[in-house]
């Protein structure tokens, strides 16, 4: 007999029900992505009725009270449940986003809870992030300078120029934007995406580095930088309210001023 | 048992955690040419400190005139006695240094008009002795974790640091001698990997989970401590945890006490300012302690707010939308999200909830773990050091200032790696490790991973969380505490009938999450046990049936063994009365006042 084997993440089927407990009057339902390394199966969709009355307002609320409660398996990341960590990024009705800061409240109907998209998946909703991680690390994400620093004294830098790094610093490493972007599922191999981009304009607009040029020369590549089209879907799903197109446009035009 | 994949290792130096504390050390070991490997159950910037949000502590004198000489003076009264001396010296002397570095590191801080470091006042740092609270708050916003844990990452990056992410140290590897090493799962493969070191870092945080409350995450979870205990050795002043005045009520989410820095403050259902009572000077910049007592006395008294009078409301719409966007945004989306109010408009309702952990590996100034021995209380054990919250070196004592936790991560974690310089010679070859040296480790795992029993993690936890939160709570009394002490007992014993479901060894949370509850458990009983033999109340610890402190008989430091029959054994080592160098005098006991 001939054995077909779909590939990992393709179209996930129907799987388990788990009902909410007797006399529970205020039920949702969250259709959750399954995925078991072992049997190396399809990925399947198990559904989870939740006792909204005794869970709390959050998304990861209702998915903790889940692998509490109801089916200890379901595997998912998570650490600081206020938006801060960048653990718990996944698909959640149709967008990323941090499930600690997704009111349960704005998804209408059966919440459907997805891993990032366009990402290996290592079991559920846990993807591989090996590869982000390297991109981050490769744009040399730290301060670098010829001068040496004062010997008893910051570096000094004016509030003005300290307000340049505003929404570019509070980035959390989440990547919901970069797995939103078009542009990097298709390219990802070499296109740096939207948040490492953001990283990358985080040092280039730091008045203490010293190192711009090098910095801009890295980036100006046909794909590490320009297969961003400006399709906004990054800025668009930013959990943190940054603005990631915003700091490509900024490096962009910084490299046609400096090409003059 | 089951046969594991297993790997072996070879470092001079192996650090647990890549919280502050963590990373500092790790960057540090590497740029002093040591063979270092960090180990992370969470990838580096999930770690909690990026959490942090009010600020870290330095005598800049950026903003007001300050020396680390005050700073020290509050440190020591803040913990009410009990920080060793030498060390609280030698933390507040190095913070100016230390804070400068970070700002040379890259870190964000935002900026006085003149380009330097801003700061902010904060609870118990004061100037001149006690006089009046001095700007002392080095800060990034209201996210100065944030700012310094992703460039504390960056320069483990920068100096090429060899990370093991999502690895979860299950045990210590111990022979006669010391410690030779760590044992961790792999969690992505459920390979299992033997870290041979000549010195092992604990750096892995507190254990804020195991109450039901609490600002911590949820990896905080007193795994480097119960790892210790398991080896045999005590852990100290486990008693005293600390409450922050400032938790969202119901979400437990932490707004910084930064925001009373900034002139925020508490009022009760009179909307009297309840504070100028209790503390007259500091009012609410006092310590925590003592805004936390306060705070839960308005309410037993029936001068809470809401429907059920359980709670307090902090003010901040006088200070305007200006102010609260440019230096606590961060706060101000908090109190939107977690407690639905728009703090430019309305008080913010709050609780004290459990915050951080006083007690820990105990250690010397250098980070070096301490394994008291009759007649040698200070004695040290070889190859084993800890820092952050992890550690007790003892600087925070019975209660720690705010802003003094993020200076400690970045003062010791830089101590850890001067010592390694001079204790671990490079490249040294390892002696071969006991054959049994994995066994506890491998054991554990191996029993847990196939526990059958009938009870979740999630129902034992809950159990556990339950009595600490109402058996060692803000006010302790002896009858609570030995209650709370025998029903946790109970609560142990239960592990025995553990379930664990997911089979695998891929990803294996289920598995994770029962391990870091066999770790909680030693750590909540440790703080149990300390609490009811200590007849006195100090710092954060309060209790009603011996209101004062007693420093005649209770100024020492309290050390608990826990066995392998979860029982705790109690004994004391004496808190260092004396100061580094000659540059200040001791500061002798008086009484504590705000
Ligand atoms: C909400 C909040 C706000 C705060 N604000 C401030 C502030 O403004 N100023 C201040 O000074 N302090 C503040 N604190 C306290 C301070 O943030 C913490 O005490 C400090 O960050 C702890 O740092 P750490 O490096 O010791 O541990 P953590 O940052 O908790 O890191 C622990 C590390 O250990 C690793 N680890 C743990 N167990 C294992 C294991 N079994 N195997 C492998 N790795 C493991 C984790 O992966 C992690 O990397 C705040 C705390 C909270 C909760
Ligand atoms: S704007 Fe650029 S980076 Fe953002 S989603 Fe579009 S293509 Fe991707
Ligand atoms: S820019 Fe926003 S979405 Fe992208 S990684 Fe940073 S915080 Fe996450
Ligand atoms: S758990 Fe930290 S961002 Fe959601």
């Amino acid at each position: 007999m001939v054995e077909f084997t779909l590939p990992k993440n393709s179209k996930p089927t129907k799987g388990k029900s788990y009902p909410a407990p007797a006399g529970a009057k205020n039920v949702k339902r969250f259709d959750v992505y399954r995925y078991d390394p072992d049997t190396d199966a399809n990925p399947h969709i198990d559904s989870y009725d939740v006792d909204m009355d005794t869970c709390g307002p959050m998304v990861l609320d209702a998915l903790l009270k889940i692998k509490d409660e109801m089916d200890q398996t379901l595997t998912l990341r998570r650490s600081c449940r206020e938006g801060i960590c960048g653990s718990c990024s996944m698909n959640i009705d149709g967008g990323n986003t941090l499930a600690c800061l997704k009111p349960i409240e704005d998804c209408k109907g059966a919440v459907k809870v997805y891993p990032l998209p366009h990402m290996p998946v290592i079991k559920d909703l846990v993807p591989d992030l090996t590869h982000v991680y390297a991109q981050y690390t490769s744009i040399e994400p730290w301060m670098k300078t010829d001068t040496p620093p004062p010997s008893s004294g910051e570096r000094l830098q004016s509030p003005e120029e300290r307000e340049k790094l505003d929404g570019l610093w509070e980035c959390i490493l989440c990547f919901c934007c970069s797995t939103s972007c078009p542009s990097y599922w298709w390219n990802g191999d070499r296109y740096l995406g939207p948040a490492i981009l953001l990283q990358a304009a985080r040092w280039i607009n730091d008045s203490r580095d010293e190192a711009t040029g090098e910095r801009l020369d890295n980036l100006e590549d046909p794909f590490r930088l320009y297969r961003c089209h400006t399709i906004m879907n990054c800025t668009n799903t930013c959990p943190k309210g940054l603005n990631p197109a915003k700091a490509i446009a900024d490096i962009k035009m910084k490299l046609v001023e400096r090409a003059g | 048992m089951a046969a594991y994949n297993i790997v072996d290792h070879e470092y001079d130096v192996v650090v647990v955690g890549a919280g502050g504390a963590g990373l500092r050390a790790t960057f540090g070991m590497v740029q002093h040419g040591l063979k270092t490997a960090c180990i992370t159950k969470v990838f580096p910037t999930r770690s909690h400190t990026v959490a942090a949000q009010g600020g870290v502590g330095a005598a800049l004198g950026n903003m007001a005139e300050d020396n680390w000489v005050w700073h020290m003076y509050d440190t020591v009264k803040g913990s009410d006695w009990l920080g060793d001396q030498d060390a609280i010296e030698y933390m507040c002397r190095e913070a100016i240094p230390a804070v400068l570095e970070l700002e040379h590191y890259g870190v964000p801080f935002s900026r006085t008009p003149e380009g330097k470091i801003y700061q902010r006042p904060f609870g118990g740092h004061m100037r001149n002795f006690g006089e009046a609270p001095v700007q002392r708050a080095c800060a990034a916003a209201d996210r100065t974790g944030h700012a310094i844990l992703h460039t504390l990452y960056q320069q483990s990056l920068k100096h090429h640091a060899e990370f093991f992410v999502e690895y979860f140290a299950l045990d210590l590897m111990m022979d006669s001698e010391g410690c030779r090493g760590v044992v961790a799962l792999d969690m992505a493969t459920g390979t299992i990997h033997r870290f041979k070191a000549h010195t092992v870092v604990m750096a892995t945080g507190g254990y804020g989970r195991a109450y039901f409350s609490c600002t911590s995450a949820h990896t905080c979870t007193g795994d480097g401590n119960a790892m210790v205990a398991r080896a045999g050795l005590p852990l100290q002043d486990m008693e005293f945890v600390q409450f922050h005045p400032t938790g969202v009520y119901g979400a437990g989410v932490l707004i910084t006490e930064g925001a009373r820095g900034e002139g925020g403050y508490l009022t009760n259902s009179h909307g009297e300012r309840f504070m100028e009572r209790y503390a007259p000077t500091a009012k609410d910049l006092a310590s925590r302690d003592v805004v936390s007592r306060a705070m839960t006395m308005e309410i037993r008294e029936g001068q809470g707010v809401g429907a059920e009078k359980d709670h307090i409301l902090l003010h901040l719409e006088h200070l305007g939308a200006e102010v609260l966007h440019q230096r606590l945004p961060g706060i101000t989306e908090t109190a939107k999200v977690f407690a639905g109010v728009d703090a430019t408009k309305e008080p913010i309702p709050v609780l004290p909830t459990v915050h951080y952990n006083m007690g820990g590996i105990p250690t010397n100034y250098m980070a070096e773990a301490i394994q008291p021995l009759p007649g040698k209380p200070d004695n040290v054990i070889p190859g084993l050091m800890a820092i952050g919250e992890a550690a007790c070196v003892s600087v925070h004592g019975a209660n720690r200032l705010g802003t003094n936790s993020l200076l400690d991560l970045v003062v010791f974690g830089r101590a850890a790696a001067l010592r390694a310089k001079d204790i671990v010679k490079k490249g040294a070859a390892h002696r071969p490790l006991p054959k049994d040296a994995a066994d506890l480790a491998l054991s554990r795992l191996d029993r847990i991973r196939n526990a059958s029993g009938s009870m979740t993690t999630a129902q034992i936890r809950k159990n556990m969380q339950r009595i600490m939160q109402n058996d060692a709570a803000v006010f302790r009394t002896s009858k609570t505490l030995k209650e709370g002490y025998d029903k946790l007992g109970q609560v142990s014993g239960s592990l025995r009938d553990l379930k664990v479901s997911d089979r695998s060894l891929i990803f294996n949370t289920d598995l994770i999450e029962a391990l870091e509850l066999e770790n909680l458990m030693a750590c909540a009983l440790a703080t149990i046990a300390g609490a009811d033999a200590r007849h006195e109340s100090r710092g954060a610890h309060a209790h009603e049936d011996f209101p004062n402190r007693d420093d005649a008989t209770w100024m020492k430091h309290t050390l608990a063994w826990i066995g392998d029959d979860w029982k705790v054994k109690l004994d004391y080592r004496p808190v260092h009365t004396y100061t580094l160098t000659n540059d200040v005098k001791y500061i002798p006991p008086k009484a504590r006042v705000y």
